[in-house]
């Protein structure tokens, strides 16, 4: 048992890893295969990957405004590994380490933030609620779709993903009440990285923890590490199980850090110092879990080599498809708005149509 | 065929599409054993149990952000706002994810839910319940806005509204929830959305109306006929996407058109009407389309809010003024 066990009014914390990696807790040491330590570390690396090249992308002119998730790996990959199949995922826009694990590959996150729809048109059977810009309005959303598993009396979770910033909003409030009061199988995750775009964490609540706020809802919260892999697996896992077992909701709020900017529009560096940033670096996820694998004897020169090789490969490959994806059509922008095309669709469709065609023509 | 009010109507609809579609769920504020603060969900919490019509905690945006997931969820959720006051806490739902998800998703998720209220002043209500902003939610491409007129329209309307695919804003005129009681077909009695109704035929000036105005313009076409003048009334009931096809059909027929409607003036559905009606058939008209309407002031309270809505004597003065252009 882990939820119940670290009281955020304590300012109590769950870690299974130190900063270095070592096991500061061995009690509460997931016992993993081999092969699904190596799972975490392997989604760790795509993600990074991935987002690396996003950012590159974009500083090309190849790909729109992008959330970098570095620094998010461990929160992303350790709470989409928890997951089982039937659950779903609400979640936060920087969530790519997350996506691909829950079966959207990289190419739509990719074609999502180039600029096309079809970005959210995600594949059949991937249990995964399309990003949400409007901050925070995944959370009474992925509740109500928790409420309705529990009507349909479906073993079935949701996990909801948000920033420390969106716990201000509204929406916050009210997913978090519905879910208390109509005992959803829901679970919050607050990827608390200290920062919306330039706004530090303190001007979002004067609360000394964001875990703390579940208590007045009426189910537990509680703080993880959010840059150890292991706790937030841990964590979300059993906060999961407890949902689909109809324990209620729980809040988690992860411990981690942007490393990067707010988007590839921002300047990170005229409002947080230089000190903070470096001070974190050395707090990195994927450092960590290295450590552990290699104090474990599981990980090699000769691992990190053929999973660095793949993560390449799978991203090379999403970039291929997401920039020689299909360009939308013309129609595709009123296509989707009614099931059914209204007759003043068919007409505003029919009078731009015939101006760009003659656009084309000239 | 029994007779009902407009709110006995609404409870019928509800009713029956329950019974028809286990998906279909009842949501709001006081919507369980109280029956809604208008009766309107009255004896559904009895038949059908907590889990098919439930109390929501008290937050509009609570009710539309989970009414957003249980449709998505597969479930035809029906959200009770209890005044059009207060709608105004859902709108970024209803803005960015129940109008929008379809498209966004190339439609691979959609929101089947129907949001409704009841709206309008002459009930003198305190501050806050009389408003009727319905323009503002007919500029939101992705969802329907529906006002029914009359007990069986609200039947017809409402049913539609329950199955159809995307997300409907279905408002009720609350000054005649109980003002009249007609035959209501006690049959499954299906009216289209997005289709106007010819309410009465005329040949000299189409008033086009929705909602409480209805019965309005009913009544100043009677006192038109002693004027001489054969008024055609149309019903919009969709409001948007609006029946353009009806209106201009109608106008091409008559050649003059009055709009009223219970809302402001400034931006409201008249300006798009005789926009509309300018685009389609300016050959045809022989006088200006003219606007009775809401003031551009906010709704006032009881002790004046008789000044504000649009009655007999102004509509009449309108018709005089475009009959005599
Ligand atoms: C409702 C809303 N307000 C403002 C914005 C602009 N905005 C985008 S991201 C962001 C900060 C979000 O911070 P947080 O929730 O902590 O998530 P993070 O980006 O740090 O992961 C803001 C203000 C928005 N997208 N939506
Ligand atoms: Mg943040």
């Amino acid at each position: 048992m882990i939820i119940g066990k670290y009281d955020p009014l304590k300012g109590e914390r769950f870690q299974v890893l130190d900063e270095t990696g070592a096991v500061v807790n061995e009690e509460l040491e997931p016992q993993l295969t081999e092969e699904k330590l190596v799972g975490f570390y392997r989604q760790m690396l795509i993600s990074r990957t991935a987002d690396t090249k996003a950012f590159a992308m974009q500083r090309e002119g190849r790909m729109g405004t992008y959330p970098p998730l570095k620094g998010h790996e461990a929160v992303q990959v350790g709470s989409a590994m928890a997951m089982e199949a039937e659950d779903w995922l609400f979640p936060h826009y920087r969530d790519l380490g997350a996506l691909l694990i829950r079966g959207v590959p990289i190419h739509f996150v990719y074609l999502y933030w180039i600029g096309n729809e079809a970005g959210s048109r995600f594949p059949d059977g991937a249990r995964v609620f399309p990003f949400t810009v409007p901050v925070g309005s995944q959370i009474p959303i992925g509740v109500g779709h928790a409420l309705g598993a529990k009507l349909r009396k479906e073993k079935q979770a949701a996990l909801i993903s948000f920033g420390d910033g969106a716990t201000s909003e509204g929406d916050f409030h009210d997913g978090m009440n519905f879910a208390g009061v109509f005992n959803a199988p829901a679970v919050f995750l607050c990827q608390n990285n200290k920062w919306a775009i330039s706004v530090p964490r303190e001007r979002q609540t004067a609360a000394k923890t964001i875990a703390q706020k579940a208590v007045a809802y009426g189910f537990p919260g509680m703080q993880v590490d959010g840059n150890d892999v292991l706790a937030v697996f841990s964590a979300v896992k059993e906060a999961l199980d407890k949902a689909r077992a109809g324990g209620g909701p729980t809040l988690i709020e992860a411990d981690t850090y942007r490393m990067s900017d707010h988007t590839t529009a921002d300047d990170a560096s005229r409002y947080r110092p230089e000190e903070e940033v470096k001070a974190w670096e050395k707090k990195d996820p994927i450092v960590r879990f290295r450590n552990y694998l290699r104090a474990k004897g599981i990980w090699k020169e000769e691992l990190e080599k053929n999973l660095q090789e793949e993560a390449d490969k799978i991203v090379e490959e999403a970039v291929h498809q997401a920039e020689n994806f299909p360009l939308p059509e013309l129609e595709d922008i009123f296509r989707y708005t009614y099931k059914e095309m209204p007759p003043h669709l068919e007409e505003e469709l029919a009078e731009l149509k015939a101006a760009v065609e003659k656009r084309k023509a000239d | 065929m029994p007779a009902l009010n407009i709110v006995e109507a609404v409870r019928l609809a509800l009713r029956e599409e329950m019974r028809r579609d286990d998906s279909v769920l009842v949501m709001g504020e006081d919507v369980g054993k109280n029956g809604g603060v208008f009766r309107t969900t009255e004896g559904l919490f009895d038949e059908f149990g907590e889990e098919r019509v439930f109390d929501t905690p008290l937050s509009e945006n609570g009710i539309m952000g989970t009414a957003v997931g249980l449709a998505v969820n597969g479930f035809r959720p029906v959200a009770e706002i209890q005044f059009m006051g207060f709608i105004y806490y859902t709108l970024n739902h209803l803005i960015c994810h129940a109008a929008r998800l379809r498209n966004r998703t190339r439609g691979n998720l959609s929101v089947p839910l129907v949001l409704r209220a009841p709206y309008g002043a002459g009930i003198r209500a305190p501050e806050h319940h009389s408003e009727s902003t319905e323009a503002l939610f007919a500029q939101i491409p992705g969802i329907k806005v529906v006002v029914p007129s009359s007990p069986a329209d609200a039947k017809g309307l409402l049913k539609s509204a329950v199955r159809d695919p995307d997300p409907v804003v279905f408002l009720e005129p609350k000054k005649i929830y109980r003002a009249v009681k007609e035959e209501v077909p006690d049959i499954e009695y299906l009216i289209p959305l997005g289709k106007a109704k010819v309410v009465k035929e005329g040949k000299d000036l189409t008033i086009i109306c929705w909602g409480a105005m209805v019965k309005v313009a009913e009544e100043v076409a009677l006192k038109a006929q002693e004027e001489k003048v054969d008024v055609e009334i149309i019903d919009l009931r969709t409001l948007y996407p609006m029946d353009r096809e009806a209106v201009i059909n109608s106008v091409e027929k008559t050649g003059r058109a009055l709009v009223v409607h219970e809302a402001p003036k400034a931006g409201g559905l008249g300006a798009e009407i005789a926009a509309t009606i300018n685009e389609k058939a300016l050959l045809r008209l022989k006088a200006p389309v003219l606007r009775v309407t809401g003031q551009d002031i906010t709704v006032p309270m009881p002790k004046t809010e008789d000044y504000y809505i649009p009655d007999a004597e102004r509509v009449l003065r309108s018709i005089r003024k475009i009959m005599s252009f």
